[in-house]
């Protein structure tokens, strides 16, 4: 490969890193809104954000990236920047997976601490802002992360409306070199180092936050590395010790 | 009616643990200076003792004294640290799978927990050891499973699931299916821990039945002392991993000699 | 916005060819995930780990790597190589490999949900190695997998739309190629749409249902 090809790759690689960044902070934003929508006390709210969720967790998400290129501007008569267009498309469909993270983490925390919100005749508002996320958000984390790995593999998506991304640079090498798997294969190692590095973010940040609200992370998981070892007598080596 | 346990043909005759010749009666099982740990808890320390052929022998103690743990490596579901086991005159640990294989066939165990596979039904549960293990064709495997769930008095449930029986009944079949593999030695861990109160004296009646019309050789953890003196040969009392004192029932039950065996009988008594 | 049933009644027949290429991708798809995932499960747990290294690290390299540039490669590669098979049977296999090492996971879950006392009972019953895993543990472990399998079904449904990329005319290849011949894009585009999320609504009932009759 050539180092002009190599640049490609890299305006690509710049590309789907922006791309990512966009539609994950649209999809958090979204993700909150609506999570915490559908748990609002109005049944009206609940439906709405109910309703978003499925219609966007219902549909796909390059059918959705086909609407929107092609379906929004004719029918509101105006046109986005590709990099916006894929933002909104993707921001939106993955905001919906992401509000059901929290909507299940918020269900998760303990009543009693809802409950202690009200006796200290905290608002609403005040009881979601003080007691409630900060218990909910770590607990989240993992979830997130993983969201997060499936958001970058689904921002290749807009390669095929003709963004520049990692995805379509791989395809614009091969048609430069007429020879397929070289070029491939890097483009699917830096999706991977892409992957691998935001797993570790995600995994520093969760560790952060756990040490925020008084969680001892090492105390879990040496309690869960002694459940294991009570278990794995058996089994582990495909049944039994002969 | 009566169980019929595979006879072995030519028992070999060991020497006793100090080296004299064994005295007319042939031993089955044999631990020596068997030491387990699970971290830095020692669970079996230096234990030596051995069963004869066709003896009961009960194992009595606080939780967690180990003796649930001998039965575990006589099954070989866990392995000891140190020493040696041998089951009629062949060593466990370390073995070939195929030596394994062929002590595990001499050997039988309930559960406390009965484990019975919740994916057949009685009758499969009971046949399919036989059938797949000793290559019994799945008429006489059924026949066999019929008698032996009329032995413990299920015969008109060859057809359920076990999560349609109650605890008492699952504890049953699971003793059928232990019997099914016609072993030397039954294996009885706590078998009524789990159990309501009052399925406990249907579970224990049928242990002594089976005790008392064999010639099977048993070895049971149990905390139903009651029991333990019906059916005993010889009564071993544990305590962290020892072996505190050893006799015949009416001697442990009677005038125990150590003060930790007094002890424990007068708190749960 | 202007809306022209016509267009509508025009993409009907090329929608329902296009639902049937999506439906044939995802049927072939599962059991080819369904399939995989349990190899690879079961790899997962034999005693040699330079068995089980090499199959974790391929099977994370999948999971975290675009589907998208996975079909390219297979769909550009494989023909360099001396492999020609058509854009379908392609896709599919790529879109059962791509699943497999999410489903590997949902069976190791339902393995080790089995409770230790049956290995245990398997053991003590002297059972060989193969009965255990097929009479015994198996059984329960599928049992507990069914809802977790179902839940990947429609996320395959949602990603069949991808196998366009390689020029397979499922829904959103017919309805592409509608839009370009007649210059109509909402119509089909909104159709396909519609088509999907009342789809995988469909499945996600069914499979509640499902979910209900196995937990009885």
């Amino acid at each position: 490969m050539t180092k002009g090809l190599w640049e490609l790759v890299l305006q690509g690689v710049w590309t789907t890193v922006q791309l990512l960044v966009l539609s994950a902070l649209l999809a958090t934003a979204v993700s909150f809104v609506v999570g915490v929508a559908r748990t609002h006390r109005l049944w009206i709210v609940r439906f709405v954000a109910g309703f978003y969720t499925e219609v966007f967790r219902g549909t796909s998400a390059l059918v959705m990236i086909f609407w929107v290129f092609f379906v929004l501007p004719p029918a509101f008569g105006w046109q986005l920047v590709p990099m916006w267009a894929g933002t909104l498309a993707l921001g939106l469909t993955y905001g919906a997976y992401g509000s059901e993270i929290v909507r299940g983490a918020l269900n998760a925390v303990d009543p009693a601490q809802r409950e202690g919100g009200i006796a200290l005749s905290f608002t609403p508002w005040q009881r979601m802002r003080l007691i409630m996320l900060p218990q909910a958000v770590p607990e989240m984390i993992p979830s997130f992360c993983n969201l997060l790995i499936e958001l970058l593999k689904g921002t290749a998506l807009v390669s095929v409306m003709g963004m520049g991304d990692l995805a379509f640079s791989g395809n614009l090498v091969r048609l430069a070199l007429q020879e397929s798997a070289e070029i491939y294969t890097y483009v699917l190692l830096i999706y991977f180092v892409i992957a691998f590095a935001l797993t570790r973010l995600m995994r520093g940040l969760e560790k952060r936050l756990k040490r925020g609200v008084g969680k001892d992370l090492l105390n879990e998981a040496g309690a869960r590395e002694a459940k294991r070892a009570e278990t794995t007598g058996v089994g582990a080596a495909g049944g039994g010790v002969a | 009616m009566s169980v019929d346990t595979a006879k072995n043909p030519e028992p070999p005759t060991n020497p006793g643990p100090d080296g004299s010749p064994g005295s007319g009666t042939t031993e089955l099982i044999r631990l020596e200076n068997v030491t387990k740990r699970f971290g830095d808890h020692t669970v079996l320390d230096g234990l030596d003792f051995s069963v004869d052929t066709g003896k009961h022998v009960t194992l009595i103690g606080p939780s967690g004294s180990g003796k649930t743990t001998i039965l575990r490596m006589l099954m070989t579901l866990t392995r000891p640290d140190e020493g040696t086991i041998t089951v009629d005159g062949e060593r466990l640990f370390p073995a070939p799978p195929k030596q394994v294989r062929e002590i595990r066939k001499k050997i039988g165990m309930v559960f406390q927990q009965f484990n019975l596979f919740p994916n057949m039904t009685v009758l499969r549960n009971i046949t399919e050891a036989p059938v797949t293990v000793l290559g019994m064709s799945r008429d006489e495997a059924e026949a066999r499973a019929r008698e032996l769930l009329e032995l413990v008095g299920l015969a008109d449930k060859c057809d359920a699931r076990p999560s349609q029986l109650s605890g008492g009944q699952q504890q049953r079949v699971a003793i059928a299916r232990a019997l099914a593999m016609r072993p030397q030695v039954l294996l009885l861990d706590e078998v009524t821990s789990a159990l309501d109160p009052e399925l406990v004296a249907g579970v224990l009646d049928l242990l002594r039945d089976i005790a008392r019309s064999t010639d099977i050789t048993m070895l049971c953890v149990t905390h139903e002392m009651g029991f333990a003196r019906d059916i005993s040969d010889q009564v071993l009392m544990f305590d962290s991993g020892r072996v505190v004192e050893a006799g015949s029932p009416e001697k442990i039950f009677g005038d125990p000699e150590q003060e930790r065996t007094r002890e424990f009988l007068g708190a749960v008594l | 916005m202007k809306w022209d049933w016509g267009a509508v009644r025009d993409f009907m027949p090329h929608f329902w060819d296009g639902l049937l290429v999506t439906l044939q991708a995802l049927a072939l798809g599962s059991l080819i995930s369904f399939a995989l995932g349990l190899v690879w499960a079961l790899l997962m747990r034999t005693p040699s780990r330079w068995v089980r290294w090499p199959v974790g690290a391929v099977t994370e390299f999948v999971r975290d790597t675009p589907l998208l540039v996975q079909l390219f490669f297979l769909f550009y590669v494989l023909p360099e190589w001396g492999l020609t098979f058509s854009a379908l049977t392609t896709g599919v296999f790529a879109i059962g490999l791509h699943y497999s090492t999410y489903t590997m996971q949902v069976y190791r879950a339902g393995i080790e949900a089995v409770p230790a006392g049956q290995w245990e009972a398997a053991t003590a019953l002297n059972l060989p190695w193969r009965r255990t895993w097929t009479a015994v543990i198996l059984p329960q472990a599928v049992r507990r997998v069914v809802p977790a399998l179902g839940n990947y079904v429609i996320s395959m449904l949602k990603d069949t739309p991808l196998l366009m990329a390689i020029t397979v005319l499922e829904m959103l290849g017919q309805a592409r190629l509608f839009s370009q011949q007649h210059f109509q894009f909402t119509e089909p585009l909104t159709v396909i749409g519609v088509a999907f999320i009342l789809v995988s609504y469909l499945a996600s009932l069914l499979l509640r249902a499902l979910e209900r009759r196995l937990v009885r």
